[in-house]
């Protein structure tokens, strides 16, 4: 099976609260200091759902594709590191601070096509920046593919793809032909770990530039479909009373008091 | 002329999800300032027997699709049907459930009709007849207000962000029947099985108290004592995502960005660090307390009340001070 293995590059979602900046004038976070920007989370999920497939099946191609800055070749890197095949870059001026998951989805669609003959689409559920999870469904509809999203196991079986979703309130399984478009959950479990072997190796494997040009796209091809007004950072009040008491009892029945005066018993 | 707004209803537990009035509420607020009329679309086999429902709500206008191969949502069948709904209704603004139907539907529909889409809208305003949707991003850090150019605009909502209209038996509202005209053909998703968990008792999302626990628990046994806390306090039993994760407790249960939102009246956060993208599912509850042993964890500083402790100490004292005041 050929696969395509969608990735974005995002600021460390782990990024403490207080490290967290906003250029609200430039309607864009600053990147914190000393905290280098890492792949998606769900999006190297997504790389190893495409490589347990292609454990299973012994034999298929991975090609990750990414569209972002010159710095987004690391989260290219670090999944050829993990097994991926091939690396595709789309690094376009036109396309920095992307906003909208409309202009992806146009982008990503158009080097899908390019790359050509591909069976399934990966995505992450939704990007760890702007959390939207619209680039998924919305690369489905454009390709004309059939969808699954939230996987948290996908498997091949006679050309189709079998997926277990996560749903509110419990799990589905189904079954969709090929070309398919699954979205992988955090449920799918831990990707794997480069070892520092498979590092040196993926230095050796081919990456490409793509420009917007280079995909046949003009500026009024992708104008966003949305207009971004103001960006912020909410503001939380904190008025904590932390409980007082010499033991574990006394602190609970502190609180218990509290609690009953408030009504919340 | 395209104008007003369609909420698609959500059917859970053969009754309308409490997030369906909440879209009709914020619906009533759009077409106030902007015109037209809200109108629902609901499907599934009891569709007729639900719209009164939608209009008690504030519908005014409901098209029901009362076909069982509506019963189980599937991409495949609900993106069709939601279209025709759209076709008769000719709305302006589309509004959809943040759940995992509506995550599913709402980025497809819209791609397929030409529309501009806003995920997870919490809140909204509007100037010049034009609505402005604010949505949280980055784990629930920051807050994005957003413009839709397109003529249709498309917004999913994420429950307990707007209050419901108190439910009138008495308003008037007509009903629609429709067929969604669905080509069988075109149906690729097999649905294989499905497995729902009926949560026993209260449900987490309905809870006036919630208790939730995280991965200081240390283990799947650490979920005990809160579900004797939830007992005694007639409240439900969430989680964080990293107990989930770690196959404590289901992903069901999970709490946050990725999760479920509650707003209860308590939550009681047990050895959650309370970082954003959990914040993001309970940051609208009435009173958060924090069980916790740092002192310095956001969960503890962001808490009205916290208890400084390991929680094997001051659950058990905490259930047994709640028994004696229950009495
Ligand atoms: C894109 C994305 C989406 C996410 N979505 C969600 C989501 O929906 N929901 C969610 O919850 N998380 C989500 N997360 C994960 C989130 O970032 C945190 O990693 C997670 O919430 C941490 O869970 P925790 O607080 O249980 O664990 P930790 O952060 O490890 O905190 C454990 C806490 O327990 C305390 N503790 C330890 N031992 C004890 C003890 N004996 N007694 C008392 N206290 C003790 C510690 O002091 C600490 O505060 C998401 C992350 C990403 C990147
Ligand atoms: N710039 C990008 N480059 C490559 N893949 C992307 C990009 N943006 C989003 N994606 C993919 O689409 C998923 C959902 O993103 P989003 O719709 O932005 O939440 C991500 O998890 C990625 O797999």
């Amino acid at each position: 099976m050929k696969f395509v293995v969608c990735l974005k590059q995002v600021p460390d979602p782990e990024t403490p609260a207080s490290a967290f900046k906003i250029d609200a004038a430039g309607k864009k976070v600053v990147p914190a200091q000393g905290i280098a920007p890492v792949v998606s989370p769900f999006d190297t999920q997504a790389v190893e759902a495409a490589l347990r497939i292609k454990d299973a099946q012994g034999e298929g191609h991975i090609t990750v594709l990414s569209m972002g800055a010159a710095s987004a070749r690391d989260v290219i890197k670090h999944a050829l590191a993990m097994g991926a095949d091939e690396g595709v870059l789309i690094d376009d001026p036109a396309l920095t601070d992307v906003v909208d998951p409309f202009v992806t989805v146009k982008v990503l669609a158009a080097a899908i096509r390019k790359i050509g003959g591909v069976d399934a689409v990966i995505t992450g559920r939704q990007a760890a920046d702007w959390d939207w999870g619209v680039t998924g469904p919305g690369l489905a509809e454009e390709l004309g593919m059939t969808q699954a999203t939230f996987a948290k196991a996908v498997t091949a079986q006679n050309g189709n793809l079998v997926v277990e979703r996560v749903l509110g309130d419990g799990f589905e399984t189904v079954s969709i032909p090929t070309p398919a478009l699954v979205t992988v959950s955090n449920e799918l479990g831990d990707p794997r770990y480069p070892q520092l072997r498979q590092i040196m190796a993926a230095g050796r494997k081919q990456v490409t530039n793509y420009t917007l040009a280079d995909l046949g796209l003009s500026a009024a091809d992708i104008a966003p479909r949305l207009t971004l007004e103001k960006l912020y950072i909410p503001v939380k009040e904190s008025q904590v009373e932390v409980i007082e008491g010499e033991t574990a009892q006394e602190k609970a029945a502190n609180l218990a008091k509290k609690l009953r005066e408030a009504k919340l018993i | 002329m395209a104008e007003g707004v369609l909420v698609i209803a959500e059917v859970a537990d053969g009754k309308l999800n409490p997030l369906t009035a909440e879209m009709i509420a914020a619906g009533q607020r759009i077409v106030g300032e902007v015109g037209g009329i809200v109108n629902v679309a609901i499907f599934g086999s009891n569709a007729e027997t639900l719209a009164p429902e939608a209009v008690a709500a504030g519908g005014d206008l409901v098209y029901t699709f009362a076909e069982a191969q509506l019963d189980e949502y599937l991409t495949d069948t609900y993106v069709p049907a939601a279209e025709m709904a759209i076709s008769v209704a000719d709305p302006a603004i589309v509004l959809i459930g943040q759940t995992s139907n509506g995550r599913d539907l709402a980025p497809r529909l819209a791609f397929r009709l030409g529309a501009g889409v806003v995920m997870d809208v919490t809140e909204f305003s509007i100037s010049g007849g034009q609505v402005s949707w604010t949505r949280p991003c980055y784990g629930g850090n920051a807050r994005a207000v957003l413009a839709v150019n397109t003529p249709l605009q498309i917004a999913t909502i994420r429950s307990k962000s707007f209050d419901p209209l108190p439910a009138d038996t008495g308003r008037a509202g007509d009903t629609i029947p429709m067929e969604s005209g669905i080509d069988a053909g075109a149906v690729k998703q097999k649905l294989v099985s499905r497995e729902t968990a009926q949560a026993e008792g209260i449900r987490l999302e309905d809870a006036p108290v919630v208790v939730a626990g995280g991965r200081g628990l240390g283990g799947p046994e650490g979920f005990k004592p809160l579900e004797d806390l939830a007992n005694v306090m007639g409240g439900a039993v969430g989680a964080s995502r990293a107990a989930c994760d770690l196959g404590w407790y289901p992903p069901s249960q999970q709490i946050g960005l990725t999760g479920k939102t509650v707003s209860p009246d308590l939550y009681i956060a047990v050895a959650i660090s309370g970082a954003s993208q959990h914040w993001a599912g309970m940051a609208n509850s009435k009173n958060i307390v924090a069980i916790n042993k740092d002192p310095d964890s956001t969960m503890v500083k962001n808490a009205r009340y916290a208890i400084i402790d390991d929680y094997k100490n001051a659950l058990p004292a905490l259930i047994d001070e709640v028994k004696k005041l229950k009495g």
